[in-house]
């Protein structure tokens, strides 16, 4: 077998391997975690592409632990002798590292939920592919005389994990990520769209070019009005990003209980203990995690982040259904292994996709209902101010829009805004029909009382 | 191309400020591993290093190639993360493997291999070729590469006096519980600490007959000190104030030459940083931070300390002047820029005060910037960005500079990785101190209503820069010439030219020191690259400074 050709193994070849490494180990606790897959990208710029390229990549990771101590060593090579000395490798890193304190001992097998988030359509991509995305893309604008400048990156991929108490899990996975801007030729218009998928044949670069051409047109010509608290339209791109922090994403990054406990999240409550349990936020707002969602399937295993180098990876936990804020109450937070251990609760890993619930109102009908707004396409350079509130900076971009009787009056210069999620989602005036996004279902919403504290000259 | 890995850790990790984790490059090795690969060039003799690249360059060459670059590299790392008395994480990593990039009929085209063979090189070279012609037939405008003599045989090394990765890491882990422990005792509630050290071994050979054998270092040891008071449900947190920086272990030395005294008890550290001394500093100041005083918004004067305008400098003098940025090719991801070159052709664009005299540089000794070559071989220089307050360039590269009437690459061309391209990167990027004697002391003697503002806080542009806001570390307001108290929930907004025509004041040169940011993104997939930014204490009139306190 020819394992670097085969960048995405099957279970059964997977499991193979692992195997024979595990029957290397003489260490009181083994893991290993292999990967592999394709990425393949494609960027262009000013109307030309500029970069395009594609890897696989299989790799191999153990980690052995004595005690307290534990030591991870990687591989590229598949050879018997390769793998074993990679396990050596491990024991030596672990027998000299320090002693971690909050060492969990490793979890025995697990059940997971049937997923398969992977598709054939996406697995086959080829360069001829990718340059059609890309021109499907450039040759509207082009013609139209606007500048495009785009991205799209597919991967294809699997993990597969195992370890000296008999775990095992595999999953195969591929996702598709898509963005473009485009700006008009005297540089005064500028709109954006994004879309990411599993199936790359629900991605239509044409049609989402279409949108930012739109933008971009409809922008020219922005005026200044006065910053202040405004109702707003926040499309599920100025929700949630992927190429930059968001207000959505930043609240759910910051439900880990230990933080909550200790006193250090906006979680933590006055005199100590944690709001979980409380209404922070409108009725209406309801977030769960559901792995098995057709539209945002993700891995049964796994989240929370870190790879092959520690700080958190995946350590085997099942991924499930799993209420976050259920009708504006705090219902879950997420533990580490230690944590949920000291405290003697469930350790709920965080999600790895989430779902807001929303209307059945396409963005078109929300407009239509206000009298008076402004149309966010997405915000930019998002940061946080105040860790305690949750309070982040940014600002619009790429599409902003004064609204009034329900139709879209004219463009407005971009403001910055000083807002959190918290209370974001206390001003909640009406909610959309959700959409996927970063691998998430978010649904348009309409916010009062929205702060906006600046003007930027921005396009 | 080899694995890149994120570590990912909570937002209250290394003071909030990346977003997409900690990139690791290529694969785990032992802390012993990397003690006998530091500092040793990439593993193998001059001579073989010289073999191997010509195998590139004649095999590109025999393809149609008429210009090659190749990078033969190995790039070391070790990452250590602690919290309280336990060690979390340590992070000892190596990537090694041969970039290729070559011009084919007027374009560019990249490959790469971890197998460093001569075999798999001119396999890779021939590839790269092929992926030029490919390219060129959707080509529009072919490329203009500047001439760059070849400098024949050079070797460069950043100028350390102890190899940070020869340090035991035992030694490491002391020092780091050392800061974390005297946090404790002097009233954190909490504190993380790290710390960072990365050497590139770089091997750079081009057609142009260059072949400049590089060993570059970088450090960067911080923290994060937290103060809660669960009475009140309050918390808040003080970062290091150290700087990232081009240098060996020695940075950590402590050296009281390098300190520099201010008012308040407040210690600015030079070339040499004592992170035991500024730990136990954080956590006086975390908890006194817990009952400051909220800002009244309003405008004042603002005195910016180095280890705060640093941040500055790079996100609205830095990035805006990025050549590839004002062309549009990041318009997708990071945006363009204000300063477009029609304002620049002006030769009268007013960026700053007459004050305001910023340079590009890749030859200050100490910075993240500093190299002997760059990327594509051009010996490292030094040119002025902002004289006199006029915009008067911008940031280059070979395949830039035409654009700008110039014959010469401002030679600022790097890529993180062997197998990634390299592309127009940031260099140190500093303010002038001023030329007449002024401490900081002075300068705050002579300011009735104002904020002195240390360290690097939240931060947000746009993706023009225009419009910005910081936030620091520290907040002091300053009434009548005197520091009257700590301050808390400040942040100021500006726009770029507004604010740099309001810069008022320079310290001397007895103050100047730099500030760095270790991992500052760009390009999609995405690249890091390490910069310093050096100014001395800077006073900037009537800025509008906002209140960020909130109720939730």
């Amino acid at each position: 077998m020819n394992l670097k050709k085969m960048a995405i193994l099957t279970k059964a070849e997977a499991k193979k391997i692992i195997d024979k490494v595990l029957s290397y180990a003489k260490a009181d606790e083994t893991s290993v975690s292999l990967t592999g897959g394709r990425r393949g990208n494609i960027r262009y710029a000013r109307n030309a592409v500029s970069t395009s390229g594609e890897s696989t990549n299989l790799s191999l990771a153990v980690t052995a632990v004595f005690g307290k101590k534990s030591g991870t060593a990687t591989i590229n090579e598949f050879d018997d002798a390769a793998l074993e000395k990679t396990v050596r490798r491990a024991e030596e890193i672990a027998r000299l590292a320090p002693e971690n304190s909050e060492y969990m001992p490793m979890l025995g097998p697990q059940t997971y939920l049937p997923i398969d988030p992977f598709s054939r359509n996406t697995e086959n991509i080829t360069p001829d592919y990718r340059a059609q995305a890309a021109f499907d893309s450039l040759d509207p604008c082009r013609k139209q005389n606007l500048t495009a400048a785009g991205y799209m990156e597919d991967s294809t991929g699997f993990t597969a994990i195992g370890n000296s108490k008999e775990l095992f899990a595999y999953n195969r996975e591929t996702s598709v990520e898509f963005s473009v801007t485009v700006r008009t030729a005297d540089g005064m218009g500028s709109g954006y769209a994004t879309r990411d998928v599993t199936d790359t044949s629900k991605l239509n670069t044409r049609e989402a070019t279409e949108i930012a051409m739109q933008k971009a047109q409809a922008s020219v010509g922005a005026r200044a009005i006065e910053p202040g608290k405004y109702t707003v339209i926040l499309e599920p791109a100025a929700l949630v990003a992927n190429t930059d922090a968001s207000l959505l994403l930043a609240m759910m990054g910051s439900m880990d209980a230990r933080n909550a406990e200790e006193g250090r999240s906006f979680l933590s409550k006055k005199g100590g203990g944690t709001r979980l349990g409380e209404k922070l936020m409108d009725e209406r707002v309801t977030i769960y995690s559901d792995p098995t969602n057709p539209e945002i399937p993700t891995s049964p295993f796994g989240g929370g982040g870190g790879g092959r180098f520690g700080g958190g990876g995946a350590d085997g936990r099942p991924q499930e259904k799993i209420t976050w804020i259920e009708k504006g109450v705090i219902k879950n937070m997420y533990y580490s292994r230690y944590w949920a251990d000291k405290k003697g609760v469930k350790a709920t890993p965080p999600p790895a996709n989430f779902i807001m619930e929303g209307g059945t109102q396409s963005l078109a009908d929300m407009i239509k209902s206000t009298e008076k707004g402004i149309l966010v396409t997405r915000f930019w350079y998002i940061r946080p101010v105040d860790p305690q509130t949750l309070l982040y900076t940014g600002l619009t971009r790429d599409g902003t829009f004064y609204i009034e009787n329900g139709q879209i009056k004219f463009p407005v210069k971009n403001f910055r805004f000083n807002e959190s999620p918290i209370i974001m989602l206390n001003n909640l005036e009406a909610m959309g029909k959700p959409v996927r996004i970063g691998g998430n279902l978010v649904p348009p919403l309409k916010i009062r009382d929205f702060t906006f504290t600046s003007l930027s000259d921005a396009v | 191309m080899q694995r890149r890995d994120f570590i990912q850790l909570s937002s209250l990790g290394i003071g909030g400020l990346l977003t997409a984790g900690i990139p690791v490059l290529g694969n785990s090795v032992s802390p012993e591993y990397l003690i006998d690969a530091a500092g040793r060039g990439v593993g193998i003799d001059t001579a073989a290093k010289k073999r191997l690249a010509d195998v590139a360059l004649n095999a590109a060459k025999s393809k149609g190639a008429t210009y090659t670059d190749v990078r033969i590299g190995r790039y070391l790392q070790q990452f250590m993360f602690t919290r309280e008395t336990k060690v979390q994480n340590i992070v000892s990593a190596e990537s090694y493997g041969v970039g290729i990039r070559v011009l084919a009929n007027g374009c560019w085209g990249f490959s790469a291999t971890s197998d460093v063979t001569p075999d798999a090189i001119a396999k890779c070279a021939e590839t790269a070729v092929a992926i030029a012609k490919a390219n060129s037939k959707l080509l529009t405008e072919p490329v203009v590469l500047a001439p760059q003599k070849g400098v024949g045989e050079v070797v460069w090394k950043t100028p350390i006096k102890k190899n940070a990765f020869e340090i035991p890491v035992q030694q490491k882990i002391d020092l780091l519980m050392k800061v974390n422990g005297e946090a404790m005792k002097n009233g954190a509630t909490f504190v993380t600490s790290n710390l960072f050290f990365v050497n590139e071994q770089k091997y750079f050979a081009s057609t142009d007959g260059t072949y400049a054998d590089q060993d570059i270092h970088r450090v960067w040891p911080t923290f994060t000190v937290s103060a809660v008071d669960r009475a009140v449900g309050k918390f808040k947190t003080r970062d290091a104030l150290s700087s990232p920086m081009g240098m060996g272990y020695e940075y950590l030395d402590g050296l009281a030459s390098e300190k520099i005294m201010a008012l308040n008890g407040l210690i600015g550290y030079r070339n040499s940083y004592d992170m035991v001394e500024d730990a136990i500093l954080a956590a006086k100041q975390a908890k006194e931070k817990l009952t400051a005083k909220t800002v009244q918004p309003g405008k004042y004067d603002l005195v910016l300390d180095p280890n705060h305008l640093g941040l500055t400098i790079h996100e609205s003098v830095g990035h805006p002047l990025e050549l590839d940025r004002v062309l549009g090719y990041e318009a997708n991801y990071a945006g363009t820029s204000f300063a477009t070159l029609d304002k620049w052709k002006t030769k009268s664009f007013n960026y700053g005060s007459k004050l305001v005299n910023i340079v590009a540089d890749k030859t200050q000794p100490y910075t993240l910037g500093t190299v002997g070559y760059d990327d594509e071989g051009v010996p490292a220089k030094q040119w002025d960005l902002i004289k006199d307050g006029i915009l008067v360039n911008y940031q280059a590269i070979r395949d830039q500079v035409a654009i700008l009437g110039e014959k010469e690459s401002n030679g600022c061309c790097y890529a993180d990785n062997w197998d990634s391209v390299q592309f127009q990167r940031m260099p140190n990027v500093s303010l002038k101190h001023g030329t007449e004697k002024r401490s900081v002391t002075d300068m705050i003697k002579g300011v009735d209503k104002g904020i002195y503002i240390i360290g690097r806080g939240s931060y947000s542009i746009d993706q023009q820069r225009y419009n910005f806001q910081f936030g620091g570390q520290l907040f002091y307001e300053i009434k009548n010439g005197e520091i009257v108290g700590m301050l808390d929930d400040v942040a100021y907004q500006s726009n770029t030219q507004e604010f740099w025509n309001s810069c008022a004041q320079l310290c001397d040169k007895d103050d100047y020191r730099t500030f760095g940011s270790f991992f500052d993104g760009k390009g999609q997939p995405s690249q890091v690259s390490a910069v310093s930014h050096g100014s001395a204490t800077t006073r900037f009139n009537g800025v509008n400074v906002i209140n960020t306190g909130r109720k939730i």
